[in-house]
């Protein structure tokens, strides 16, 4: 239909991108159609290979791409997500991308849009996740900065969206220090603020040696999950590693990590909200991607939806942001 | 109980045994009695009621979920505790909806009392109360496995910090004590007494040794010193004392001070002293040592039969006597509490307790020769049961722990090592539904300071049907870590299992860890008497390192 691909793996001509992680937008395609947001998140990520065309969708508006109609909805997953909803026949089927329906200050929140096939995302697709609200587990970040004010915390989030959505939950729970950053969060941060987001004062971590070395005791610094347990880490004043992810939920995975501080913190639907979101669509029939499919797909089918895993090569389960 | 259970979710993700420690502590100091005393007994594993079974578990949540839901969410978390406390129905879990969380003594209380029929109500109604994290722990609780990397020694030395106690003081009247503990925590803060323990028959922490090096000798003067063999059996105390009333009550206790006496009603019947022997369990049948696999068959038994008793007689071999008719004898030499345990063997009586023979020497080539033949200096036909020979200070008061400068062992087959399991692995063929390849390592010094445990390798085989059982069950229910096949096993100070490793040789290498390659390492035996503190360290090993 239409000619088109959503969050294609391999380059193709015509693409359509809910988001900028790089597992949904991948370089070499000759046709990009994105929000405004995602593009420029793509060009800052991808350079030369964000696409030879580029096209903005806009929220809620439609596009017509040969005999079908397309549109854009926000995703609440992170800035500039999608889902993407598209129409023929009288026939509506919704893409969620990746998405979550917990309030985010870094970006809109999630609108369901009733259709009659919904594929949806998995990724917590079990009902062991119920993430709790983040501000509790920011809480506990700063709690745990007050018992121990001679350690620095250093804190693993993905690069796009996790670590803004981070620094800006510390802001609302009222922590106005700097934050320091990992070299690798710094442009993405750059692009967050110039996209509006205001994520208070921000310092790269590395480079403070006059003001008394660079060891920050008592300070959040904020890195991408691989840096945890780098070389680059042990700089700092007898860290205390915390990592915010949904996956935190799970004991045996964050021990794996060496995560001493786990945050559950997602960007995805828990459980609780694939179930809901399922049912509040309307949808008469689910495709479950991205994730633990059959567990939804289970569900689904007890509840009386029409449901079938999609299972998409390609896809590794350590890839997913 | 939410306090509780924030501090076993820290201790479950704190690496460190001073974070662990520091954290205890801090709880200690902030829970009021009676909460932080079961708390204590808690870590220590002394709750005193009958552990839930996972079946009864799993039957609450099945009755509560979708099966089929709740076998993908046990398959994912691997951990039924985990599983069942983050699938509980969410709609409970909102604080306040089903009333207030219960309290920690609350539960505690509960349990003693409840009869069997009564735990799955009592169970979900407090599962329905708690947040997951609650449901966690109290799933930890009732069924008895913590597996927060604390042992019960870590959690007494966090009561001892309290004040200015040692963890041995702790220890010593540990045995009188019982939850909630208040008289305890009352000492340690420096508001009460020592607790009066009534117990007549307490544990006293171990004296243990070191393992000879090179230059020991040359600072050594030989007349300063007293030798005996080193018999290879189970070390353990055997503690006679009077009751209130006027009774013997006996008790034997392994060496790290669990109360073992239910294995062993025929050496326990023998015991008619007033006082506290350290000395070897062994099986001894026509005043001969019998080998420790026929001792083997008397460790580790729920159910001693009439059987065992005659086939495997369980013996005492005194090494050294620790209190007499009320009198410490821990602060005299060793010379003079050897003098009265040679008093005191000699009234015993009776074929189940004897000496265990000095062996006499004039200087350290003379002891190097009796070492290397001790059938023909004094061990006669129990020589394959002497594993050495140990050297002892005759001046040194009797101390806990592993003191430095006092007692020696020095083995008499070099060749074997005690590690510790770290890692297991499925095996191949017949074996591979059973964890059988095992990495073990020895202790070092650390890049911090602390010690840590050092792979030094790994062993396939040397063990029997029977005990491969037992290592695959104790794998599956202590493993800390999954990669892949691997499981990584809980290998701490005071968890773990340790392992006599036997080899034919150790060379230097580049390509392990730990800068040594072991030749042909087989299992010689398990010993699950050792607490993982007490297996070697890598200095042993480096001394064995074949000349190249
Ligand atoms: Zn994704
Ligand atoms: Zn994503």
């Amino acid at each position: 239909m239409g000619g088109f691909f959503i969050d294609p793996l391999k380059p193709v001509d015509r693409a359509l991108i809910t988001h900028g992680h790089s597992d949904h937008a991948r370089a070499g395609h000759a046709h990009v159609l994105a929000t405004r947001e995602t593009l420029d998140i793509m060009r800052a990520r991808l350079g030369l290979g964000s696409g030879d065309e580029q096209q903005e969708a806009r929220l809620g508006e439609p596009i017509r791409i040969g005999d079908v109609t397309v549109t854009f909805h926000p995703a609440g997953h992170c800035l500039g997500s999608a889902q993407i909803s598209v129409e023929a026949n009288g026939m509506r089927i919704v893409a969620t991308g990746d998405y979550k329906r917990e309030a985010d200050p870094t970006c809109r929140g999630f609108e369901f849009v009733p259709c009659d096939v919904l594929i949806t995302e998995a990724t917590f697709g079990l009902p062991v996740f119920r993430h709790p609200p983040a501000s509790r587990e920011v809480q506990g970040l700063l709690d745990s900065l007050k018992l121990f004010p001679d350690r620095t915390h250093l804190v693993g989030a993905y690069a796009l969206g996790k670590a803004q959505r981070v620094i800006a939950l510390l802001r609302q729970a009222g922590h106005d220090r700097t934050i320091y950053l990992h070299g690798a969060l710094e442009s993405l941060c750059a692009l967050y603020e110039r996209h509006g987001v205001d994520l208070g004062p921000l310092e790269p971590a590395t480079g403070q040696e006059k003001k008394g070395g660079d060891k920050l005791p008592g300070e959040i610094v904020m890195c991408p999950p691989s840096a945890l347990q780098d070389r680059w880490s042990r700089r700092f004043a007898d860290p205390i590693t915390a990592f915010a992810s949904g996956w935190m939920r799970v004991r045996a995975r964050a021990r794996q990590r060496g995560v001493e501080l786990p945050l559950v913190i997602s960007d995805h639907a828990d459980w609780d909200d694939l179930c809901r979101t399922v049912v509040e669509t309307g949808c008469s029939e689910l495709w479950v991607t991205h994730g633990q499919e059959d567990a939804l797909v289970h569900w689904a089918e007890t509840n009386g939806v029409r449901a079938r895993p999609l299972r998409i090569v390609g896809y590794d389960e350590s890839e997913i942001e | 109980m939410n306090r509780f259970a924030h501090l076993l979710d820290r201790l479950s993700y704190e690496p460190r045994r001073n974070g662990k420690l520091a954290l205890m502590a801090e709880y200690f100091r902030e829970v009021p009695d009676p909460a932080r005393g079961y708390a204590l007994a808690a870590l220590t594993g002394d709750m005193g009621f009958r552990y839930a079974k996972p079946a009864l578990i799993r039957a609450l949540v099945e009755e509560r979920t979708d099966p089929i839901l709740f076998r993908m969410s046990y398959d994912y978390v691997g951990d039924l505790s985990e599983t069942v406390a983050l699938l509980w129905p969410a709609l409970a879990a909102r604080a306040g909806e089903h009333g207030t969380a219960p309290t920690l003594p609350e539960i505690v209380e509960a349990l003693h009392v409840a009869g069997r029929s009564e735990i799955p109500s009592l169970l979900s109604n407090w599962l329905d109360r708690l947040d997951e994290t609650g449901r966690w722990a109290l799933l930890k609780l009732i069924t008895g496995s913590l597996r927060v990397g604390v042992s019960a020694r870590l959690a007494k030395t966090a009561v001892a910090e309290l004040g200015d106690l040692e963890p041995a003081d702790v220890e010593e009247i540990w045995h009188g004590l019982e939850a909630p503990y208040e008289e305890l925590f009352a000492w340690a803060e420096g508001r009460g007494e020592r607790p009066d323990v009534s117990d007549p028959v307490p544990f006293r922490p171990a004296m243990l040794s070191h393992a000879i090096e090179d230059g020991d000798f040359q600072k050594m003067e030989a007349g300063d010193f007293s030798a005996e063999w080193k018999w290879d059996g189970i070390r353990i105390q055997a503690v006679c004392g009077r009751d209130a009333h006027g009774a013997l009550a006996k008790r034997l206790y392994s060496r790290t001070g669990d109360d073992i006496s239910g294995a062993f009603p025929d050496l326990v019947e023998a015991l008619d002293f007033e006082g506290a022997i350290d000395g070897e369990l062994l099986v001894m049948r026509e005043g001969l040592v019998q080998s420790f696999n026929e001792l083997q068959q008397r460790l580790n038994r729920k159910n001693v039969t009439a059987r065992m008793l005659k086939d495997y007689p369980a013996h005492l071999r005194a090494y050294d006597l620790l209190s007499e008719d009320g009198e410490d004898l821990r602060p005299l030499p060793f010379a003079e509490r050897r003098t009265r345990l040679e008093a005191l063997v000699g009234r015993l009586g009776g074929d189940r307790v004897d000496l265990s023979p000095i062996v006499t020497f004039d200087g350290w080539e003379a002891l190097a020769a009796a070492r290397a033949d001790p059938a023909g200096h004094g061990a006669g036909e129990d020589a394959a049961a002497v594993e050495g020979v140990m050297i002892k200070r005759l001046d040194s008061p009797y101390l806990a722990g592993r003191p430095k400068g006092h007692w020696y062992k020095w083995k008499r087959d070099p060749h074997t090592v005690d590690a510790v399991l770290m890692y297991a692995q499925r095996g191949h063929g017949k074996r591979s539904s059973f964890y059988s390849d095992y990495t073990f390592g020895v202790w070092r010094q650390g890049e911090g300071g602390a010690d840590e445990l050092v792979p030094v390798g790994k062993a396939y085989f040397g063990f029997t049907d029977e005990e491969l059982r037992r290592i695959d069950r104790f794998v599956r229910q202590n493993t800390v870590n999954r990669f892949g096949p691997v499981r990584e096993v809980v290998h701490e100070l005071d968890q773990g299992l340790v392992l006599e490793v036997a080899f034919e040789g150790l060379a230097r290498s580049g390509r392990h860890k730990s800068g040594l390659a072991m030749r042909f390492p087989r299992v010689a035996r398990l010993r699950w008497d050792k607490p993982p503190r007490e297996a070697d360290r890598i200095e042993a090993l480096e001394a064995l390192v074949d000349p190249s």
